[in-house]
């Protein structure tokens, strides 16, 4: 396999800058879906590509991923997220092909609106309420690393602090006291809030989530929802390379 | 009365035109218009529409250049960034409709400022805005900067372009008028751009996007007048705005410009149906054949009145040959979005409309348009304000003073603000908001691309000339702190009612310091807006021209910093002393809107500014330009209010001018030890003075042996973030 990522080079990296050893058929194929009202579906694609993946367009009217080994559910605001966020994309009809490759143990990364749909269709457990403040906050955060042993976080290592941004006005992860129980005792938790030293706190959470959470990995560790973006972490210009061991993760695991 | 009626006199009153417009109308035509005609006439030849008052000066700004693609007169100013690439943009107001409506109003004030660029075929890539305020403590002050931030926010965030930059101050001169400045910057490769015209008799006229609906109607002439106690009536002549649909507005209409099939394209902007089909049919010098029956309606029983005059949002009108028409309907079906055949352009120059089978009207193209009424109002020049007696400031405690300005909300920290805004979507942003400038990179390559607006109304109403001049100053040094060289202007110039002798003669001044300094820094203007008749029951706003400025840096290789690092050497480049004539410190310390504001030092502020870009640039220094506060602020600033500062002042300065003073375009820089030498090499032949280090956790000022400032930086920089803290809570 080759090993992706090795040249990465900083952003606005186009299709000229893509790693040497990440040519033609050997690329792992990636898909991004497009809702109407996506917004980081650009970022997503060009993240794919830039740690050697071949990124793949999907329209949300599709009834499959046009056989990609994986797939991005991007941020944004699908169908105008007027019902709640995510709602009326669950409902979407590539929501099915979605579903399917995750049951069929498929990689599936939700970003912030992405991770929105996640919890709608069920594929992880919890919903989203309102920043604690009641509005859109976005900045930079720590995450702390909480699982390394699924593929989707292969890249990273248990305990570290990585620093994304997020920007979001619901992300106020929630669920009933047993849920929350069993999504600790599983580990389903993969990236939580917390400050520069990994500590977490109520001072360190942004925007009130149930213990700090950030980010959920499913049980069979193939589906992953966190509400930073890392998408918008892959180069020195632009604030740091902390989103591109989560991106390479994902493209490897296609 | 009906949409046919004929419209007399009186009706024309109504719709603020005067005897004599009514008069040309009836002259131009050759008979009485009727009512729908009328209403076409008073929206075009609104102040907001035809520029009428201020047209006339416009030509005093240097608007050529060799990096002008496309100067005023179009949707959007267009100016090359080399390699193939362009940026397009422009700065528009929407203060009358956020006073009335604060989150509607600064929200379609973000819509349409977008629709103007992507209308080019840009994608919009940078959102700024510039605000204004009044007192934080009149009445409904609270309400109305909490809507218009949600406005933005809301806005900007779900169409998913960054919120990076601009500025916020108050004044009570803002209670009764407060201004939302909204400038969008998009980029395109330079040979898709696109234009606003309506050109090949026989091509098809297409309506794409929202409905239209019965709001907004009127919405320009509204924003061409005074506001007086029943304001709030005015409210429904706010448009509401679906970022939604303006996401896939975008999306689409850059896809159906990719496509080849569009001839061109205008947004349905300040009145709507109106301004589009005259626009481009005066533009292509053509006319435009209408069947308002074809119009999508939200509701039963529009009339072509209401057809013509509705601002609903979202809203674009295209031109295709008919070859093509099946292809943009397609596209425009995959988005989701409604899209019409409604007519077709035709060689005569004048635009006929029919309405359930028989005409609703027939005007000509010119006399709407290029011909539209010219007034040269009457201008009183404004007296700029003369020096006056300070009081003893030899024995001012200087730290005090500084922990007053910082409290000021003159000072406040924007972070409350720029928080809700999505600042970091499409994963290009290099120095987002918080810094002097914000920087980009165009998508896909290493330009860099830096905007900022800027604007000091307190230096304008003592001086609109030099006050005007010092914000294109302001703008250029800002760009400089982050290596960005200036290419073009966009300004939007905030006045009370042209009608008054005195706001003429402020306007007239601030457009000749604009032009005299654009001039002189060798910055075109290439876009731009005005918005007359902010005042309320006879007060007028203070003279508030605002500068929005685009720079580049064609190859961008560091991320400028914008803060020291502990053991950093602090030097000043420029003068050491500024002017207290007009400074915040007058206006915050000792509570006098004082003092002459001096000319702008041209030759010294290019040379200064050259120096600092490459400083930056090369990655030697961090650099802020001293403006509002001074030294001191900017010392602050550079602090992040964690790292402090020993500084010493030369010799024989005045402490107070050389902390607070303002108007001097000066720098402070800040380099790391080892870049000493290669530092003061770049600097030869400029005033560069070595300040002292970076470091510890106080601010340390020396004046001979005496401690002048020894604060905690910690708290210095938290006096910043009380005045709009309010705004980040539930």
């Amino acid at each position: 396999m080759t090993k992706a990522g090795s040249g990465v080079r900083g952003p606005g990296s186009g299709n000229d800058m893509r790693p040497a050893g990440a040519t033609g058929s050997a690329r792992k194929r990636v898909a991004v879906v497009i809702f109407p009202g996506s917004n980081c579906d650009r970022d997503a694609l060009a993240a794919v590509e830039l740690v050697g993946g071949d990124a793949v367009p999907v329209w949300h009217q599709s009834a499959d991923l046009g056989g990609c080994g994986a797939v991005i559910l991007p941020g944004g605001f699908s169908y105008g997220d007027y019902l709640r966020a995510g709602a009326m994309a669950a409902h979407s009809p590539v929501m099915g092909a979605v579903r399917r490759h995750a049951n069929a143990g498929g990689a599936v990364l939700g970003i912030c609106n992405g991770f929105q749909m996640l919890l709608e269709i069920g594929l992880l457990p919890g919903a989203m309420l309102m920043n604690r403040t009641l509005r859109f906050i976005c900045r930079d955060v720590h995450l702390r690393v909480e699982r390394d042993d699924v593929p989707l976080l292969n890249h990273l290592r248990r305990g570290q602090v990585l620093t994304l941004p997020i920007a979001h006005k619901e992300g106020n992860w929630f669920a009933p006291a047993e849920v929350v129980r069993v999504v600790e005792a599983e580990g389903a938790v993969a990236l939580r809030y917390c400050d520069e030293r990994g500590e977490v706190g109520s001072a360190a959470n942004p925007n009130g989530a149930i213990n700090a959470v950030a980010g959920l990995v499913n049980r069979d560790g193939n589906v992953l929802g966190m509400m930073p973006h890392p998408e918008r972490r892959v180069g020195a210009l632009i604030g740091g390379l902390d989103g591109v061991e989560l991106i390479r993760s994902l493209v490897e695991a296609a | 009365m009906s949409w046919d009626a004929p419209a007399t006199l009186d009706l024309a009153r109504e719709h603020g035109l005067s005897e004599d417009e009514y008069g040309r109308i009836v002259t131009e035509l050759g008979r009485v218009p009727n009512l729908t005609e009328l209403g076409i006439f008073a929206a075009l030849w609104s102040e907001h529409c035809s520029y009428k008052s201020s047209r006339a000066y416009f030509k005093r700004f240097p608007t050529a250049g060799p990096r002008v693609v496309q100067g005023p007169g179009e949707n959007a100013g267009v100016v090359d960034l080399g390699r193939g690439w362009v940026c397009v943009f422009k700065m528009e107001s929407h203060n009358h409709p956020s006073f009335i409506e604060p989150y509607q109003g600064a929200a379609t004030g973000v819509g349409g400022i977008l629709r103007d660029v992507f209308t080019m075929g840009a994608r919009p890539v940078m959102l700024l805005d510039s605000l204004r305020f009044g007192d934080l403590d009149a009445p409904r002050m609270r309400h109305l900067v909490d809507g218009v931030v949600r406005g933005i926010g809301d806005y900007g965030n779900c169409v998913g372009v960054p919120t990076v930059g601009g500025e916020v101050d108050v004044h009570p001169g803002y209670n009764g008028n407060i201004l939302v400045n909204a400038m969008c910057v998009g980029v395109a490769r330079a040979d898709r751009i696109f234009y606003g015209r309506a050109s090949g008799p026989g091509n098809r006229v297409v309506y794409l996007g929202s409905k239209t609906g019965r709001d907004g109607i009127h919405g320009a002439t509204m924003a061409s007048d005074v506001f007086d106690e029943a304001a709030a009536a005015k409210r429904p002549t706010v448009q509401v705005g679906d970022p939604f649909t303006e996401k896939l507005l975008i999306e689409c209409c850059l896809e159906l410009m990719e496509s080849g099939v569009v001839v061109g394209i205008q947004d349905m902007g300040a009145a709507g149906l109106t301004s589009s089909a005259f626009e481009m049919a005066s533009r292509a010098g053509c006319g435009l054949a209408l069947d308002l029956s074809l119009v999508p309606a939200r509701e039963r029983g529009m009339t072509p009145y209401e057809l013509m005059l509705s601002e609903s949002q979202e809203r674009m009108l295209l031109v295709a040959t008919p070859d093509n028409v099946g292809a943009v309907l397609a596209i425009c079906r995959r988005w989701g979005l409604d899209a019409v055949e409604i007519g077709s352009v035709v060689a005569e120059p004048e635009v006929v409309a029919t309405f359930a089978g028989r005409p609703a009207f027939r005007l000509p193209v010119a006399p709407l348009v290029d011909d539209a009424p010219r007034y040269e109002r009457p201008a009183t020049p404004p007296v700029p304000a003369a020096a006056v007696t300070l009081p003893p400031l030899h024995d001012r405690d200087l730290a005090a003073d500084l922990r007053a300005l910082l409290a000021s909300p003159v000072f406040a920290s924007a972070r409350p603000i720029w928080e809700q805004y999505d600042h970091s979507v499409g994963a290009s942003t290099v120095v987002g908001p918080g810094g002097d400038a914000a920087l980009q990179l165009v998508p896909g390559t290493r330009i860099g691309l830096a905007a900022t607006t800027d604007g000091n109304a307190v230096a304008c109403s003592l001086d609109p000339f030099h006050g005007a001049a010092h914000g294109v100053a302001e703008a250029v040094r800002n760009l400089a702190c982050v290596g960005a060289e200036p290419v073009g202007v966009t300004d939007c110039l905030n006045f009370g009612s042209p009608e008054n002798p005195a706001v003429m003669g402020q306007f007239v001044a601030a457009v000749d310091g604009l032009a005299e300094a654009c001039r002189a820094f060798e910055v075109p203007v290439v876009s731009g807006n005005v918005s007359f008749y902010n005042e309320t029951s006879g007060s007028a706003i203070p003279p508030t021209p605002t500068v929005g400025m685009v720079g580049v840096v064609p190859e961008l290789r560091q991320r400028p910093r914008t803060r020291w690092q502990v053991g950093d050497t602090v030097y000043l480049l420029g003068p050491v002393e500024g002017e207290l004539g007009g400074s915040r410190y007058l206006q915050v310390a000792l509570g006098l809107e004082a003092g002459p504001v001096p000319p702008v030092e041209y030759e010294a502020q290019r040379h200064t500014a050259a120096a600092v870009r490459d400083l930056v640039r090369l990655g030697l220094a961090a650099a802020k330009d001293l403006s509002d506060g001074g030294l001191a602020v900017a010392a602050v600033e550079m602090s992040g209010g964690t790292v402090g500062c020993r500084l010493t002042l030369p010799a024989g300065v005045s402490p107070v001018r050389t902390l607070f003073g303002e108007w001097s375009g000066a720098f402070l820089l800040a380099t790391p030890a080892a870049f000493e030498p290669a530092l003061e090499r770049a600097c030869e032949g400029l005033a560069l003075t070595r300040l002292g280090v970076a470091g510890g956790a106080k601010m340390t000022v020396v004046v001979g042996r005496k401690h002048v400032v020894e604060e905690p930086i910690a708290d210095l920089a938290a006096l910043r973030e009380g005045s709009l803290a309010w705004l980040s809570e539930a």
